[in-house]
């Protein structure tokens, strides 16, 4: 199979080197899962930083999407700093949520998706890989975006920070959740929509202790609870997550 | 007696006709009962007066509702690993009725909340896990629906139900992470129930009576899904052939 339709070329050729590369590595030894995610991640870091990406798009979509919120229910400060948690928290998830379709869409649309499921590297470390790119290169900026977004806002500057914290603990989880959710719908009519009705009610725990983390700080309250929370869930994912985003993938292309 | 025989769609579509009539009247007669029961046997409550008897419909559907997401998770968790057919046939005939359970125990909270606590609607945890728990069996019936290989979809849905039981315990326990307006549980397994004996009665005739509809409408629907499924196969042609389908 050749290059994904309206691909930048430089991008396919990275990607058919990539296969050679991955078919020939199969022939000779069995790769070690560390060695599959390193692979993974740099793999899609490399097409993300060499192809003309919509990234830019998902942050854009953030920082707009926050800025109609004051719009929307008038300039009035404290009413703001009461809602902003809130509102950076639901923001992020719906950002993320645009995002993830980009996780094997175009690897399935090329065939490097079964590529990979038979190239005998294990496909849980894989897709793992896969997640480690996609939170450096969603969630991370997303949570740099956020202090912006409490200064608009009137934050506090603690609440900031630990706003900042609380996604960088957070947004992998979505990613966890989102990585599962994409697999499912892989091809599937009104993927979009289904991704969205799949992934949100499953995000929901996240958004709880996310935004709590943050009233909590505003209150001038120690965050410490929230956070714990979010990195149990955190360290939750990075386990389960690969695992079922693999089987759903093969499900997906059974 | 070998239970493995029935997980055969050909063999188990005859049992499940034969089943599923008993059920319905069960539920039937047991529903009367508890209507009965309830309102017209049960003293008025001290507190809410008659509206609390809408407890008896509300308390046995949100219980259910949560059951049998759990009933269809482990019907999922045996077609993923049992590799059988049957299973991802009963767990998409529980889904609906576990979804119109949760509307209806939605439904039946908000006309019990607005004499009781004067709203429709609060942002209560409970309250949020049951629409969490109606979100969840949309995104189960809609990913089951949007896949047009059955094979597939039975999977993905497995899988998906799986994933989503994970989130069943946060919607127990969600009552004493944040306690809100919502009142906590009157029976309790150790202490002696804090409610009146026919109360006692006709909720648990109720939630017989649900019991007994839910088995009947998953076994009713899984037929409906089998005859569908095995269109073409030759047990059903020769059921066919009989007149008895």
């Amino acid at each position: 199979m050749s290059g994904a339709r309206g691909e930048p070329s430089d991008a396919r050729g990275e990607r058919a080197g990539a296969r050679a590369e991955r078919a020939s590595a199969a022939r000779a030894e069995p790769v070690s899962a560390l060695g599959a995610i390193g692979w993974a991640c740099r793999r899609d870091l490399l097409l993300t930083a060499h192809g003309k990406s919509e990234l830019a798009l998902v942050f854009v979509f953030f920082v707009l999407v926050t800025s109609l919120f004051p719009l929307g229910v008038g300039p009035e400060p404290a009413l703001l700093r009461a809602i902003a948690p809130g509102i950076v928290w639901v923001c992020a998830l719906l950002s993320a949520l645009l995002s993830f379709g980009r996780l094997f869409g175009s690897d399935h649309a090329d065939g490097t998706l079964e590529q990979m499921i038979v190239s005998g590297a294990p496909l849980a470390a894989l897709v793992a890989g896969k997640m480690v790119a996609h939170v450096l290169v969603i969630g991370v900026p997303l949570a740099m975006l956020t202090p912006l977004i409490a200064l608009q806002f009137g934050l506090s500057a603690g609440a900031m920070i630990v706003a900042v914290a609380a996604l960088l603990l957070g947004t992998p989880i979505l990613v966890g959740l989102g990585a599962i959710g994409a697999a499912l719908t892989l091809g599937v009519r009104g993927g979009a929509a289904l991704l969205a009705l799949l992934v949100l009610p499953l995000a929901i725990p996240v958004l709880i202790f996310g935004a709590g983390a943050v009233d909590a700080a505003e209150a001038g309250m120690s965050a410490g609870a929230h956070l714990s929370l979010l990195g149990a869930g955190l360290i939750a994912a990075a386990i389960g997550c690969p695992f079922a985003a693999a089987a759903a993938l093969r499900i997906a292309l059974d | 007696m070998n239970w493995f025989k029935y997980s055969s769609p050909a063999s188990f579509y005859p049992v499940a006709g034969k089943v599923y009539p008993w059920f319905f009247a069960a539920a039937m007669i047991l529903f009367v009962v508890a209507l009965y029961v309830g309102f017209a046997v049960a003293p008025t409550d001290a507190q809410q007066g008659e509206s609390y008897r809408i407890m008896f419909v509300h308390v046995a559907t949100a219980t259910l509702s949560m059951f049998l997401y759990v009933v269809m998770a482990l019907w999922c968790a045996s077609s993923l690993v049992f590799n059988t057919r049957l299973s991802a046939m009963m767990a998409q005939a529980i889904a609906p009725t576990g979804a119109w359970f949760t509307f209806i125990a939605l439904w039946t909270g908000a006309l019990w909340g607005k004499p009781t606590w004067g709203t429709y609607w609060v942002w209560d945890a409970r309250i949020t896990s049951e629409l969490i728990l109606l979100f969840l069996y949309g995104g189960f019936l809609a990913l089951t629906q949007a896949i047009e290989d059955p094979r597939r979809a039975d999977r993905a849905g497995a899988l998906l139900a799986l994933v989503g039981v994970i989130n069943v315990p946060i919607i127990y326990f969600s009552v004493r992470w944040w306690n809100t307006l919502h009142q906590g549980a009157s029976i309790t397994v150790s202490a002696a129930p804090k409610i009146a004996q026919p109360m006692l009665v006709a909720l648990f005739a109720m939630m017989l009576a649900f019991w007994a509809y839910a088995i009947a409408a998953a076994l009713r629907r899984v037929r409906c899904i089998i005859v569908e499924r095995e269109s073409g196969s030759d047990w059903l042609r020769a059921l066919k052939r009989q007149g008895t389908l």
